[in-house]
């Protein structure tokens, strides 16, 4: 019965217009399980004693109770996910399960209907891209997000660019930075003169990555970085994650590939429909159990459930 | 540079042939290259074929087109479209487009003369000398405010900007006419007149066209100079010397034989001889001779002749407006934030977006600066015809456009560059003033700017995909 009232939830609240504000009222008013099973995360994490994944302090960051909607299609519902420092957090999920969206939220690219974040205990306002940036949040994107017809050293510093004493492009000394940081990520990279639609598919990524990282990144979200790459290229990005992870920088993972997510993350977590399934160490499921909750949105035994799990009728 | 330094590392790469190491070196644009070279070729032909047709003119060729007389008032006419098509490049590059522009010209044109011969004038006294600076003022002013509408309309409320400027093709001209009240608002103020070139006071003379050619030249020297200095600094590869060297000269030879050619266009007849009259400069005795281009007295009566008093143009005020204008541009698109972001959002909108940038808000300012340049162009061109009317920019989005797509910017975003679009400006008014001179048709004029337009694209599309 819950399974289906659950299931239906989402349904009846989302021909509701304006999104936001709706969405808590329904969420109030809807039948007390479905008030529950959205409450699990934020409640459990001080009371139940689940799966050692506290008493870690407080996290790097904090995305409590995300919602957006477009057009009526809660894309993100409720969702609540967290990443501490040193932390891989993989998101898993279908396609148009949400991790996209939900991530987009924390990078200023969308704007929430509903919730908060909070990074380290302090809640924050993410309008645009903007204060994701000023806040140490950086993305690369699963488009890579470049302007095609300008070249690497512009791209890196798209948005920040470096100055003279006149105000004017400083062409040279990014170009120079550029160097550097290529030079750490993809030493065999030179054309630094060509715009980028020029480079390969590898190169780009490159390009895209040294944005992310060049400028300390605390929290760095990397939406497929691996997608266009071959396999030892995504080796190299592999690495990389472990490198930044080592300096203390929390990455979200977004990714398809599972054999990545168990080799790099710590945790995953896996949305289904817009809502978090469940959230669990890598270290206490297994690949089958993380398919059966992207696919079933079943919860195994080692796994914290969100709101989008699936709930046995007991 | 890194090209240089690549092409040395890498072994494959210095097989080819002196002619592309030429290019690697000195980093002269190609498709650049290709359009001056266009460009001599159409200038020879039409000076050949008008010295076939109408005998010796004593062209370079033999024709009328390559005389410092054609080719002065050549540069006059190109500046107004030059002007604004600088502007056009940035929307072009950013995927937007501007149709308005002619009817805004007009528009403004007859606002501002309006406000000179209706408003000013009576109160202040024709002649006041504030006149042409308010005039000046007001439709650059109205320009940027019109142009930032346009932007609004389509950042904000997210109308096309085909059609939000196809709205405003319209309604702007309706409203020329109505403020006209379908006159022609004339005359201009007297000062306000420079900005036309047609009177001796919009014409700096030899002297300083030539120290403005040798401030230009310095210009060049520093440039090249100065992105050695900063390239040395971060330890880049730099260009050989003999390819800044061969550049610099290249660079000041141009300058320095333009400026030759502007100050070798003498004033009208007319004009020396009331100057000469209104300031008591006694003019020689000489003999007459038709062809001459200087003042004699021979006897009682004034004539042309060959050695007399003689005053030369030089460079004139619209076209130096807009080599400022097309300067400033290229700054500002090469050189500045608000340029990068230009480049940038034309690349890639969403990734612009992303990075932080106001998209919405550049797109406004980006119209609005297209206006204001619309403005500039109203002030040449209405003080160039000492009058305004609702039909003096009609047609004229047309030619912006051609002019801006000719000189390599692509219709995608993205590309394209503001010389570009300056020289392909000159490249179809030499086309539309070349044939004027061989009296062929308006009407098959227009065949011949269509087909060159449309060849122009196809050549560059074929030049993209060789580069590819």
């Amino acid at each position: 019965m819950a399974k289906s009232a659950k299931k239906f939830a989402p349904a009846r609240k989302a021909p509701a217009k304006k999104v936001a504000k709706p969405a808590v009222r329904s969420a109030a008013k809807a039948p007390a399980k479905v008030i529950e099973v959205h409450d699990i995360p934020a409640a459990v994490r001080g009371a139940e004693p689940h799966k050692n994944l506290r008493d870690r302090g407080t996290p790097l960051i904090e995305m409590r109770d995300i919602s957006i909607a477009f057009g009526g299609i809660k894309a993100v519902d409720h969702a609540t996910v967290d990443l501490y420092p040193g932390e891989v957090v993989g998101l898993l999920g279908h396609n148009g399960a949400g991790k996209s969206t939900l991530i987009k939220v924390l990078s200023g690219a969308y704007k929430r209907d509903a919730g908060q974040i909070f990074i380290e205990g302090q809640e924050v306002n993410i309008d645009n891209p903007r204060d994701a940036k000023a806040l140490g949040i950086e993305t690369i994107y699963q488009t890579l997000a470049l302007a095609d017809n300008v070249d690497a050293a512009a791209n890196l510093y798209l948005g920040r660019e470096l100055k003279t004493n006149f105000g004017t492009l400083d062409d040279v000394a990014m170009e120079a930075e550029c160097r550097k940081v290529m030079h750490r990520l993809n030493p065999n990279f030179r054309r630094f003169k060509e715009p980028v639609s020029k480079l390969s598919g590898g190169q780009r990524q490159s390009v895209a990555i040294a944005r992310a990282i060049h400028f300390n990144a605390r929290i760095l979200i990397m939406d497929e970085p691996t997608a266009a790459l071959g396999p030892a290229e995504t080796a190299q990005v592999g690495e990389l994650i472990k490198q930044l992870k080592a300096e203390g920088i929390g990455i979200f993972l977004i990714s398809h590939d599972l054999h990545d997510v168990f080799d790099l993350a710590d945790r995953v977590t896996v949305m289904k429909n817009g809502k978090v399934v469940g959230t669990a160490r890598t270290s206490d499921v297994n690949h089958d159990d993380v398919l059966g909750m992207i696919i079933a949105g079943k919860c195994p035994p080692g796994a914290m459930p969100g709101p989008g799990a699936m709930r046995d009728a007991a | 540079m890194s090209d240089t330094a690549n092409s040395s590392q890498n072994p494959a790469l210095q097989s080819e042939s002196a002619i592309k190491r030429f290019f690697r070196a000195t980093e002269i644009d190609a498709r650049m290259l290709g359009m001056i070279a266009a460009l001599i070729l159409i200038w020879c032909l039409f000076d050949i074929a008008s010295g076939i047709m109408r005998g010796n003119f004593g062209g370079l060729l033999g024709g009328s087109f390559l005389t410092p007389r054609n080719l002065w008032t050549l540069l006059v006419q190109t500046s107004s479209i030059a002007v604004m098509s600088t502007g056009m490049v940035l929307l072009i590059v950013m995927r937007q487009l501007d149709l308005s522009v002619g009817s805004m010209l007009s528009m403004v044109a007859v606002a501002g003369a309006v406000l000179q011969v209706f408003k000013l004038a009576p109160v202040l006294g024709v002649g006041h000398w504030s006149i042409w600076m308010v005039g000046v003022l007001a439709c650059i002013a109205l320009g940027a405010a019109v142009g930032a509408f346009n932007g609004w309309l389509t950042a904000y409320a997210k109308i096309p900007a085909f059609i939000v400027t196809l709205g405003g093709l319209l309604a702007y001209s309706g409203i020329a006419f109505y403020m006209a009240k379908g006159e022609t608002v004339a005359p201009m103020d007297k000062t306000f007149e420079v900005f036309g070139g047609g009177i001796p006071l919009s014409w700096l003379g030899p002297f300083w066209s030539w120290m403005l050619a040798l401030l230009v030249c310095a210009s060049i020297i520093f440039a090249i100079i100065n992105g050695r200095r900063q390239r040395l600094r971060f330890k880049f590869p730099l260009r050989p010397v003999w390819a800044e060297v061969f550049l610099a000269v290249l660079g000041s030879a141009v300058v320095l034989g333009i400026t030759h050619v502007m100050n070798s266009y003498p004033w009208p007849f007319k004009l020396i001889e009331n100057y000469a009259k209104a300031n008591g400069v006694t003019i020689p005795a000489g003999v007459e001779d038709r062809d001459g281009t200087a003042v004699c007295m021979a006897g009682e009566q004034v004539v042309r002749c060959t050695s007399g008093l003689v005053y030369y143009t030089g460079y004139s005020l619209p076209v130096i407006v807009a080599l400022v204008v097309g300067i400033v541009m290229t700054f500002l698109a090469t050189r500045t934030m608000f340029g990068r972001y230009v480049y940038a959002i034309g690349g890639n909108p969403e990734a612009a977006e992303l990075a932080g940038i106001n998209t919405k808000m550049m797109i406004v300012k980006v119209f609005a600066l297209m206006g204001a340049l619309v403005g500039v162009s109203a002030i040449i061109s209405s003080a160039r015809l000492n009058a305004a009317t609702n039909a003096l920019g009609l047609t004229n989005e047309l030619y912006v456009i051609a002019a801006t797509v000719i000189g390599g910017t692509s219709l995608a975003g993205g590309v394209g560059t503001i010389y570009g679009a300056m020289i392909g400006a000159l490249m179809m008014q030499s086309i539309i003033s070349g044939m004027s001179l061989l009296n062929l048709p308006a009407a098959f004029q227009n065949v011949v700017v269509g087909a060159v337009l449309v060849l122009a694209v196809y050549l560059d599309q074929l030049y993209s995909r060789r580069v590819k």
